[in-house]
């Protein structure tokens, strides 16, 4: 019976295709919109805790100048140097490795080529707290690190750039007028989520970078990693309290520093692109509604233009009951189709989103069972009023009807 | 044929519609027995109850007063749903417009009472041929009404109405719609149905050349029963 009753609908569907394909569209663009939002959404997620897993886990990251907003810093504040490096070092506990960094974008060479790398001078410690690996090679030994010796590290694309698939290991390349050996190669980080490379990089030691490179003696970033028992928001304050300390400011002053929080940002970041995957799904849920009130629209007309039809199933023994389950199935198999088109749609949708903003791809099969079971709950529940309508009529009338 | 037992009984039967001043009486206490086996004609002018007889004898409709028992049942008191399904039971219809499905071929027109009788997918099949064969339409079972003449709508619209071997069939002129040696052909094959399966008929017709075809005549005005009158048996073509 129910299969019958089945075939009968999927007839009826194909019968009035462009009427049915036309009333298909609402749940199909809401279902293919749900789909892709929360797709595309659930993978943005995925990038930006990859890239801050990237950046290292519990990390803290100190540079000079207020807090000045995002990214800002005030330039005229006195810069971080050795002291506070050291202060740290000596005096903080609860860090697995604190290590400096100064940066500077500079021309690099070998042999005839060249290209502009981001160029840090840091110590051996700035590997663990990034934790970032070698593929080959070694770190930077305490007295490299101390003596400026002109060693470095160099990452994938560096590599890529210069050697192919050679081995880089022992080569000289000259960075801004100074000349280094390389002792070692990063292991691949691939892109932030701001399309940066995060492998055109060249690691030198800090004193050689200082005298070689910026000349001066200034340290832009510390970077301090908690170690697995000390959460980073217990890390923060100490820290603030030692660098107030070595650094001499009054208590009534603000901090001329500032300290991120990595993992903090991760937070952020994570639940902001999770509720605006949560709004943008529910924008268009909206859309779901208005197909659904398209459904019960054209099922009016079906079971109107059919009045005769349920006359006649009435009058050779039909009950309400059949001509219910009749409608009702119709227009769940309707709204049924539509969810499935819609999922199909929105799944290429958002691989294509995928490909071309360089995020992963992760469909969830929650999502898709969830998209299924409301695009038939939809047909059910708009489908009822025009079915009930049509099962109440009267066989007389119903015959009558022209 | 001989008159069997009491399939209906109209025990003063109204129907009445509207209120007040625009009160109608379609029926007005109407004293009817129609025997199992029986092959009624039921005439009368536009609006003398005819079709309204028709309707509470088909259990499509329920009398306002009074008591309509159809095999003992007082079937004017039954809801919608059981009346549906003595309909389904019981009785077979055959309309003046055939009313079949559009687009339905048909053995599947034929099959659609079966359906709502729960009969399995197989069997309906094999009814619904032996159906369309006994009224003559055999190798004409895939076709749609459209491709078929109006006879031959008519003839599949009677497969449909005994393809669950009914007590009663019910028809509404079903001779309304065609021509002279159309209809005769329609009266003959009711006609061998009544005498071969026993079934009893009761047919409305304003047409009394078709009424000749019924054993007993009953002439309806004014919402009451004006004659009723038994008929020469016309000969049954071979």
């Amino acid at each position: 019976m129910i299969w019958e009753t089945i075939r009968l609908a999927l007839r009826s569907v194909r019968r009035n295709a462009l009427r049915s394909f036309l009333t298909l569209l609402g749940i199909v663009i809401g279902v293919a919109a749900v789909i892709a939002m929360l797709t595309i959404g659930s993978g943005t997620t995925e990038k930006v805790k990859a890239d801050i897993a990237k950046l290292g886990s519990n990390l803290l990251v100190v540079r000079a100048g207020r807090p000045a907003g995002p990214g800002g810093h005030d330039a005229a504040t006195r810069q971080l140097g050795e002291k506070e490096l050291s202060a740290l070092d000596l005096r903080l506990t609860g860090a697995r490795a604190i290590a400096p960094a100064s940066q500077k974008q500079v021309r690099v060479i070998y042999g005839t080529e060249s290209l502009t790398a981001g160029v840090t001078g840091t110590d051996a410690a700035f590997l663990d707290a990034r934790d970032w690996k070698l593929v080959s090679g070694r770190a930077f030994t305490e007295s490299e690190t101390r003596g400026g010796a002109g060693v470095c590290l160099i990452g994938e694309t560096v590599r890529q750039q210069f050697f192919g698939a050679g081995d880089p290991d022992g080569e000289l390349i000259r960075v801004n007028r100074t000349t280094c050996k390389i002792i070692g190669l990063l292991e691949p980080k691939g892109y932030t989520g701001f399309g940066q490379d995060q492998d055109n990089v060249v690691l030198m030691p800090l004193t050689a970078f200082q005298r070689r490179i910026a000349g001066n003696r200034d340290i832009d970033n510390i970077y301090v990693a908690a170690d697995d028992a000390t959460p980073t928001t217990e890390l923060l304050p100490r820290v603030e309290n030692i660098l107030r300390d070595v650094r001499r400011i009054q208590p009534d002053r603000e901090d001329d520093f500032a300290i991120r929080d990595m993992t903090q940002i991760a937070e952020t970041m994570t639940s902001a692109t999770a509720t605006m995957t949560g709004m943008l799904g529910a924008v268009a849920g909206v859309s779901l509604l208005v197909g659904g009130i398209g459904i019960m629209n054209i099922m009016l007309v079906s079971v109107t233009e059919r009045t005769r039809e349920i006359g006649i199933r009435l009058a050779i023994g039909a009950q309400e009951k059949h001509i219910l389950i009749q409608f009702l199935v119709e227009a769940t198999v309707l709204s049924l189709l539509g969810g499935i088109i819609g999922i199909l749609l929105g799944l290429s949708l958002a691989g294509l989103a995928s490909a071309t903003l360089a995020i992963p791809f992760v469909p969830s099969p929650a999502v898709i069972m969830l998209a299924v079971g409301f695009s038939a709950l939809i047909g059910m529940v708009f489908g009822f009023f025009p079915a009930l309508r049509g099962a109440r009529l009267d066989p007389i009338d119903a015959l009558r009807h022209e | 044929m001989a008159a069997g037992p009491l399939l209906i009984t109209f025990d003063k039967v109204w129907k009445t519609y509207g209120e007040g001043e625009a009160q109608v009486h379609a029926l007005a206490g109407v004293d009817l027995a129609i025997r199992r086996g029986e092959f009624v004609a039921i005439m009368g002018p536009s609006g003398s109850g005819k079709s309204t007889s028709m309707n509470v004898i088909g259990c499509l409709d329920t009398p306002t007063a009074g008591t309509y028992s159809f095999m003992g049942v007082d079937a004017g008191r039954l809801d919608r749903n059981r009346r549906a399904l003595l309909r389904n039971l019981y009785i077979g219809f055959v309309f003046q417009g055939y009313n079949l499905l559009p687009r339905t071929t048909a053995a599947e027109n034929v099959e659609l009472p079966l359906i709502y009788r729960g009969v399995p997918a197989g069997q309906r099949r094999a009814l619904a041929m032996n159906a369309l064969a006994e009224v003559g339409l055999k190798g004409r079972e895939h076709h749609t009404p459209a491709e078929l003449s109006g006879g031959q709508q008519q003839r599949v619209a009677i497969a449909r109405a005994i393809v669950t071997r009914p007590t009663l069939v019910v028809a509404d002129e079903p001779t309304g719609n065609l021509d002279t040696a159309r209809s005769h052909e329609i009266m003959e094959l009711l006609t061998q149905l009544n005498v071969d399966l026993g079934l009893t008929i009761v047919m409305v017709t304003h047409e009394v050349d078709v009424a000749t075809y019924a054993q007993r005549t009953i002439g309806f005005l004014d919402g009451h029963v004006a004659s009723d009158t038994r008929n020469p048996r016309q000969a049954v073509a071979p």
